[in-house]
């Protein structure tokens, strides 16, 4: 019985694969897009990876695809001109067999693995204890692999810094996208009044939890942006100005205390992002500390999008 | 006793695929954007309620239960507020 749900929910996820990409218009394409990510949740709860299933679902389906959403409003203006001038049949032939020959490379790479695959799984599990959590993903993302994340969180602020520099001359500084507006006893502001106090528990308690079990900053992270924009989307609150001292040093703040306990690692127990024993647990939950308000504030700050008005100067 | 709860949990599951399946087949089949929208919160709402309902008689704990019924709420709200949201967008599209 499972072995034919697994095969219906495989069979729907390449089908939605393949009409995503060949899905004309850019909107049914970010629709499929994000059926797609909600499925793979599925298939990882299906393979007991519930840390990257609620990842798929939040950051995969949830930010992703708004993202693309909003990139899609932009582009609505551009589509007709776009679709009028096709490239000719000799360049669209050149795309394709390019296309076709990344797809069989990639599956000669996937046929060619060893089996069984090379895995460190054991070793996480052997020495989980010296890190003081217990959910192996979180130990691994802040431990055994710590840099890794380290560089995430920057590559995060740096892509926040690239969106910015998008700013039209004079609007460096200001308040992201235009102003929203609703109706203030409409269903939207009725939802982002109701809506917000649940989902702030379920982010704290998502972060709280990911020492432990599935959860972590990431996801919490999501929700609690996600919040933030459904206030902001329902008029409730402006979007912050780009140029605030308090706002900017929260997005930096995580990074910051990242390296300094990188640094102090390295002065206590000899290696960079070192822990010295006993000491491991705290310097994670620091991390986790210092990480969960920069994230929140990038991942808003990505959705809010370029800097587009003087705002209330 | 748990044969009784297992014969409910079937029933009420099997009534609310039942809303499911219904509310698809009027997602596909509808006309316009509100007719379709009241399909699919027929099967958003009492879809899941029988569902969630099915799920209860075989919680292992209270929490689980509540948890059961909170996911029932959250999903109620969301789609109640999001068909509002997406009829208003297809009236102003109309109306241009």
């Amino acid at each position: 019985m499972t072995v034919v749900v697994s095969l219906a929910v495989a069979l729907l996820l390449l089908a939605l694969a393949v009409w995503t990409v060949i899905a004309r218009d850019a909107f049914p394409a970010v629709a499929g897009f994000i059926a797609y990510g909600l499925l793979l949740s599925l298939v990882w709860v299906r393979l007991d990876g519930i840390d990257v299933a609620l990842t798929e679902a939040a950051i995969g389906g949830g930010l992703t695809g708004a993202l693309l959403l909003g990139a899609v409003g932009r582009l609505r203006g551009t589509e007709a001109a776009a679709e009028s001038e096709r490239c000719g049949v000799g360049l669209r032939s050149f795309a394709m067999l390019l296309a076709l020959a990344v797809t069989a490379v990639l599956m000669l790479c996937v046929l060619a693995l060893p089996e069984p695959a090379p895995t460190v799984a054991p070793q996480v599990v052997q020495n989980l204890g010296a890190t003081g959590v217990g959910n192996p993903i979180t130990g691994v993302l802040l431990a055994f692999r710590a840099l890794d994340t380290l560089l995430e969180a920057i590559v995060l602020v740096i892509a926040l810094i690239g969106v910015w520099s998008l700013a039209p001359e004079g609007a460096w500084g200001g308040r992201p996208g235009l102003r929203h507006f609703s109706d203030p006893d409409g269903v939207l502001a009725y939802l982002a009044r109701l809506l917000p106090p649940i989902g702030i528990i379920v982010g704290i308690y998502l972060f709280w939890a990911g020492a432990d079990h599935p959860g972590g900053k990431f996801q919490s992270a999501t929700i609690l942006a996600a919040m933030w924009m459904l206030v902001i989307m329902a008029g409730l609150a402006d979007s912050p100005r780009t140029d605030h001292r308090g706002l900017r040093g929260g997005v930096v703040a995580g990074p910051l205390a990242f390296i300094a306990v990188g640094l102090l690692g390295l002065a206590s127990a000899g290696a960079f992002l070192g822990y010295p024993p006993q000491w491991a647990k705290p310097m994670i939950v620091a991390i986790e500390l210092a990480l969960m308000p920069t994230l929140v504030l990038v991942l808003a700050l990505l959705m809010n999008g370029t800097p587009a008005r003087d705002g209330d100067r | 006793m748990s044969f009784v709860f297992d014969l409910l949990s079937i029933a009420a599951i099997a009534a609310g695929g039942l809303f499911y399946l219904a509310g698809t087949v009027g997602l596909l089949r509808f006309p316009d954007a509100y007719t379709r929208l009241h399909a699919l919160t027929k099967a958003d709402n009492l879809g899941l309620a029988l569902i969630v309902l099915g799920l209860l008689f075989q919680a292992d704990s209270l929490l689980a239960g509540l948890k059961l019924v909170l996911i029932w709420l959250l999903v109620m709200l969301s789609g109640a507020a999001v068909s509002q949201l997406v009829a208003r967008a297809e009236r102003r599209r109309e109306s241009l």
